[in-house]
C-alpha cells in the first residue's frame, strides 16, 4: 500500500473531513461543494462503510482545503447528520455539526419551472428561507413557493 | 414610500393602506388640486404580456398628475429567452424613468426587476403570483363604500389557485382582520399552500368550500373571479364546475342585506347581466377606483407625502 493512499485514508495532514453523511449520498455532498476544485485538493470519498451510530455511512476527506461553515451547511440540505472535522498538522482543530442556513443561495433550483430564477439568460440567483428542517420546505424569495426534499433530491439525481 | 417597491400587498400594513385610500379620495374629490403633481416625471410601462385595461389604467393616472409614460410592450415573445434579457430591459428603462411598472408572466419578474431598478417597480401582476394594485383598488373599494373593512365576512369565489388578483386580494383584507374568509371554489382550484400557511401565520379565520350558495347568506363582501377552462384537465369537468358559480340573482336573493358583488374585471359570465343594476353590483365601481388608486401610489412611490411638482 502506498504512502498516498494510507495518508487520504486514515489520516490527513491539513483539510476537511465530512463524517457521518447518510450511505450512499457522498457523491451529492462533493456535487454541491463543487468539489475538487482543482488538482491540490485530493479526496479521499469513502461509502458504505459501518458507523456504530449510523449502521452505515459516508466519509469525504479533501486534502489542503478548509471548508468554511456557511459552505458546509449547504450539505445539510441533504447530508442532516454530517459533522465537519477540520484538520490541521494531524490535530483535530474544530469540530460541528452541519446546520441548515436560514438562507440558501444558489445551489438548489427552485421548484416552479415558472420562476425568475429558473430562466437561464437572467441573473437571479436562487434564493430561499428555511420554512422547515424536518420535513424540509424552503420557500422561494421571489415567487414564495415551496421546494420541498423531494424536489432537492431529485436535482441532485437521487429518486424518491 | 418615496421610493418604495410595491411588489405584494404586504409589503404594506393596514395604516399604510389607509393613508393611501385617504389620498385617493382626495384625489377624487379634488383632481384639479394634483394636475401638476408629478409634471416633469416619467413612468415607464413595461407590459410583458398583454394587459390594455391595467395598462391604461396606469397611463391615466400619470397624465392626470401630469406626468409622461413610456410604454413598452413586448407580447410576442412566448419565452424570455429571446432577445434582450429582461434584466438588460429593466437596466436601460432604469435610467429614463422615475417608477417602473412591470407585468411579466413569469413569477418572481417583479421583484427581480426591484432588485436590479433603482427607480420604485411596481409590480401589475407577475405570473399566478401576485397583483397588488389591483388589491388596494378592491379594498379601497370597500373601505369607500363600506367604511370599514375590518371586521366583515368576505367569500372569494373562483380560481383560487392561479388567480393573482384573488391571491392579493385574499392577502390584503388579511391585513384588516376579516371576521371570517370564505374560500369558494372547485377542489382543484383551491388556494395554494404556501398561501394558506401565510394565513395561518397571520392569524386569519378561514374556511375552504366548495358550495357557494351555502357560503352566500353569511357574506358582507362576495369577490368573483373567473374560472378558466385551460386550467382544468379534463374539459368536461370545467363545464361541470362552471355552472354551480354562476352568480345571478336568483342566488342572491338568499344574500344579506348590503352584500357587496365585487369583480376585478373583465368578466366573462361567472356574473350574469341580470346583477349589473341591483344594489348589490359593486364592480364597475370598483374599476372607477382604478385610476384614483394607481394616482394616489404613483404620487407616493415617487414624490413621497410632499405637495405639487419639483
Ligand atoms: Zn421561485
Amino acid at each position: 500500500m502506498d504512502v498516498d493512499r494510507e495518508l487520504l485514508v486514515r489520516k490527513i495532514k491539513d483539510g476537511t473531513v465530512i463524517d457521518h453523511i447518510p450511505a450512499g449520498s457522498a457523491l451529492n455532498v462533493i456535487k454541491i461543494l463543487g468539489l475538487p476544485r482543482g488538482s491540490r485538493n485530493r479526496m479521499a470519498i469513502i461509502m458504505y462503510t459501518s458507523s456504530s451510530k449510523m449502521g452505515l455511512k459516508d466519509i469525504v476527506k479533501v486534502e489542503g482545503l478548509e471548508l468554511t461553515s456557511k459552505e458546509v451547511n449547504m450539505i445539510a440540505l441533504i447530508a442532516p447528520t454530517a459533522t465537519i472535522n477540520i484538520v490541521r498538522d494531524y490535530v483535530l482543530v474544530k469540530k460541528e455539526r452541519v446546520k441548515i442556513p436560514e438562507l440558501i443561495e444558489g445551489i438548489i433550483k427552485c421548484s416552479n419551472p415558472n420562476c425568475i430564477s429558473n430562466q437561464d439568460r437572467e441573473t437571479a440567483v436562487p434564493k430561499f428561507r428555511l420554512v422547515s428542517e424536518e420535513p424540509l420546505i424552503l420557500r422561494c424569495e421571489y415567487c414564495e413557493r415551496y421546494t420541498y426534499k423531494k424536489d432537492i433530491l431529485r436535482q441532485f439525481g437521487i429518486g424518491r | 414610500m418615496k421610493g418604495k417597491d410595491i411588489i405584494s400587498i404586504l409589503d404594506f400594513d393596514a395604516d399604510e393602506l389607509i393613508d393611501i385610500f385617504e389620498l385617493a379620495k382626495d384625489i377624487e374629490g379634488n383632481p384639479e388640486k394634483y394636475r401638476d403633481t408629478l409634471h416633469g416625471y416619467v413612468l415607464a410601462l413595461l407590459f410583458f404580456e398583454p394587459s390594455t385595461r391595467t395598462m391604461y389604467s396606469f397611463q391615466t393616472a400619470m397624465a392626470r398628475l401630469g406626468g409622461a409614460s413610456l410604454v413598452f410592450s413586448d407580447t410576442s415573445k412566448t419565452s424570455i429567452a429571446k432577445g434582450e434579457t429582461l434584466g438588460d430591459t429593466i437596466r436601460m428603462f432604469d435610467g429614463y424613468a422615475d417608477a417602473i411598472v412591470i407585468r411579466h408572466r413569469i413569477e418572481g419578474a417583479a421583484k427581480y426587476a426591484a432588485d436590479i431598478a433603482e427607480a420604485p417597480v411596481i409590480n401589475a401582476g407577475d405570473g399566478t403570483h401576485h397583483h397588488p394594485t389591483q388589491a388596494v383598488i378592491d379594498l379601497y373599494t370597500i373601505w369607500k363604500y363600506r367604511g370599514v373593512i375590518e371586521g366583515l365576512n368576505i367569500g372569494v369565489l373562483g380560481d383560487l389557485k392561479y388567480g393573482r388578483a384573488s391571491t392579493s386580494f385574499i392577502y390584503g383584507v388579511s391585513l384588516f382582520k376579516p371576521s371570517k374568509l370564505y374560500l369558494i371554489s372547485p377542489e382543484e382550484l383551491r388556494l395554494k399552500e404556501e398561501v394558506k400557511s401565510d394565513l395561518d401565520r397571520m392569524g386569519v379565520d378561514f374556511v375552504e368550500t366548495t358550495d357557494l350558495e351555502g357560503s352566500l347568506k353569511e357574506l358582507d363582501v362576495l369577490y368573483v373571479t373567473r374560472i378558466q377552462k385551460e386550467r382544468f384537465p379534463d374539459p368536461a369537468e370545467y363545464e361541470r364546475v362552471k355552472g354551480s358559480y354562476v352568480v345571478n340573482m336568483e342566488l342572491l336573493k338568499n344574500a344579506k342585506e348590503g352584500l357587496m358583488v365585487m369583480h376585478p374585471l373583465p368578466r366573462v359570465d361567472e356574473i350574469s347581466t341580470d346583477v349589473d343594476s341591483s344594489p348589490y353590483a359593486y364592480y364597475f365601481k370598483q374599476a372607477r377606483c382604478g385610476v384614483p388608486i394607481r394616482m394616489a401610489l404613483l404620487k407616493l412611490v415617487i414624490i413621497g407625502d410632499k405637495n405639487g411638482c419639483r
